[in-house]
């Protein structure tokens, strides 16, 4: 019998679809205007792919978009890289000195005000005299987003079974062939997921972008806030719908990644 | 020798590639903001007078240390600007927390109570909007808070207002936006401790004759405590220097911090007070951060 106390009531469920409705009605809206034939944003003039041909034909907002989609993948691409070692050396590493520098360095920027790093990493940058563009604005993503990597990592290794390693170097793998061979495999989802989640926080920042990049190459959110700041213009709403559609892609491939992982009999990793 | 304290040394040597990436690019670009907060502001390229060369070795050294000059973080003292905008900054971070907690906890609460096969299905669909371009999700507000937007269309297609009303460049804006923006961060450490909890806990309160309501208030909430915590830090840090939604939200009488910093820096050019005003907003940011730190660290190494 269930008690009252544990019971789902009626105020659980309210909350909980009021709380649903409130995350994603903004971008169901946006989503359906960007359709609008009509060139006020507000006023329904009949379904159109007007906006669309308008984005495609916009040169400088199609460069803004190339630049992008290349600084997250290399930039996601690196993080996973780094952060996974990371991960591997916090989760594995027992006791080392630095050891509580390296995470707090690690967490801290998970939560660090943007305008801080970008403002950080832009003073570093002019101080070696950087050549501010592509690559400055791909290496600030990477240290941001690497965080994000290791944290997912860390806490897929944290779950893992250890006597499976142990067991591999028993029948004689030296630790890296270990690793290799047992742990790698195991961890993959969780390092795919990483990979999708840097991609994603790179493709929407715009603080440490406006930062760290230099004149002549604008990164897509970059161009998108600086046309909202002069008002709501329709072909934005067709571009927000672009980048919703490629980030749901990236979210179903990261939750099958992680259904591959939970199938395996472990957990999956949060995010 | 254990297997573990094998394995650990590959895993040490593994940790070096991204131990110097993270000292190079995130704790010496510190070092230069503090820097440059104590340096001359020139009109120049870069603007600002450096406080020593490092090619001329310990004597510029010496020298640049009696140069040092606190007039950066004097003037954040003297004007008000800026004593306004880290109290701002505060009040906004403070209320904006107090709100998502609000609301968030009845909705991880009502997560936590879901049959255990919806729950996963209620997890993904918090952590979706989080996926979602930040940016996107702040326009997608505008379009809908916008002088002839949709809101506005549907209360006087209601008649509950006459005339349009400025939603727009407002604080309640926004407060919306923040808040919007967040959520999923206050859920998800919420729904976390919330969903671990023993439900033979609440049953034997129940059998020893509370309330479901007094069951809420003595057990579960006290219970939820270490959740209520990481929540509320992982949204006020960030948001105390949160520069995008004020920016497009918010009217532009009052700014936070993170608005006042990007003003100094990209519009007056004054890169040494943008410095000293990041600095001192790290430092307000220091005991949340270390208290942060704590949670997260018992959390993923304690907690095994």
């Amino acid at each position: 019998m269930a008690h009252a106390a544990t019971r789902l009531t009626r105020f659980n469920m309210t909350s909980l679809a009021l709380g649903l409705a409130f995350l994603y009605l903004p971008i169901v809206i946006l989503v359906i205007y960007s359709f609008n034939a009509s060139r006020l944003v507000t006023v329904w003039g009949g379904w159109s792919l007007r906006w669309y041909h308008e984005f495609f034909s916009d040169r400088a907002m199609l460069d803004a978009a190339w630049m992008s989609l290349s600084v997250a993948a290399v930039s996601a691409t690196l993080a996973t890289l780094l952060g996974t070692l990371a991960a591997v050396g916090l989760a594995r590493g027992e006791r080392f000195r630095g050891r509580a520098l390296f995470s707090g360095m690690l967490y801290s920027p998970l939560v660090m005000p943007e305008v801080i790093s970008g403002l950080s990493l832009l003073l570093l940058f002019v101080a070696l005299n950087a050549e501010r563009g592509f690559w400055t604005v791909t290496i600030a993503h990477t240290t941001l987003t690497m965080c994000f990597v290791t944290v997912v990592v860390q806490s897929r290794l944290a779950t893992l079974d250890r006597s499976l390693e142990e067991a591999a170097m028993d029948l004689g793998c030296d630790p890296v062939r270990a690793f290799l061979l047992v742990t790698l495999p195991l961890i993959v989802p969780a390092i795919v997921a990483g990979w999708m989640l840097a991609f994603t926080l790179s493709l929407d920042d715009v603080v440490i972008a406006s930062f760290t990049t230099g004149p002549g190459s604008a990164t897509l959110p970059i161009r998108i806030y600086s046309e909202v700041r002069l008002g709501v213009k329709p072909e934005i709403n067709a571009i927000c719908t672009l980048v919703i559609a490629l980030i749901a892609v990236i979210i179903v491939v990261a939750s099958f990644a992680s259904k591959l992982s939970s199938a395996r009999g472990e957990s999956a990793a949060p995010l | 020798m254990s297997a573990r304290r094998i394995f650990a040394r590959p895993a040490r040597l593994a940790a070096i590639a991204p131990y110097l990436w993270m000292v190079l690019f995130f704790l010496v670009p510190f070092g230069f903001v503090l820097k440059i907060s104590l340096s001359q502001t020139a009109i120049a390229q870069p603007p600002y007078t450096p406080v020593f060369d490092f090619a001329e070795g310990r004597a510029a050294l010496a020298l640049a240390f009696s140069q040092l000059s606190f007039d950066n973080f004097r003037l954040l003292l003297q004007d008000n600007l800026y004593i306004l905008s880290y109290l701002r900054s505060l009040v906004v971070a403070v209320t904006s927390t107090v709100i998502l907690l609000l609301i968030g906890y009845p909705i991880a609460y009502g997560m936590a109570r879901l049959p255990q096969r919806w729950q996963g299905v209620a997890m993904m669909l918090v952590i979706v909007p989080f996926w979602t371009s930040f940016l996107i999700r702040i326009y997608a507000w505008i379009n809908i808070l916008q002088h002839d937007g949709l809101l506005n269309r549907i209360l006087l297609a209601l008649h509950i207002v006459s005339t349009p009303v400025v939603w727009l460049s407002t604080d309640s804006a926004m407060y919306l936006g923040i808040v919007y923006s967040y959520l999923p961060f206050m859920i998800l450490p919420l729904y976390a401790t919330l969903s671990k909890m023993d439900a033979s806990l609440l049953e034997a309160a129940g059998d020893l004759g509370s309330s479901p309501r007094q069951a809420f208030w003595l057990v579960t909430f006290p219970l939820s405590l270490p959740g209520v915590g990481a929540g509320a830090l992982l949204c006020f840090i960030p948001i105390v220097g949160e520069f995008v939604i004020p920016d497009l939200l918010a009217g532009s009488n009052s700014l936070m911090i993170g608005q006042t910093l990007w003003l100094e820096f990209f519009t007056n050019k004054d890169w040494p007070v943008a410095s000293a005003a990041a600095v001192a907003l790290l430092l307000l940011l220091v005991p949340p951060l270390v208290l942060y730190d704590r949670l997260q660290r018992r959390q993923l190494e304690g907690g095994r």
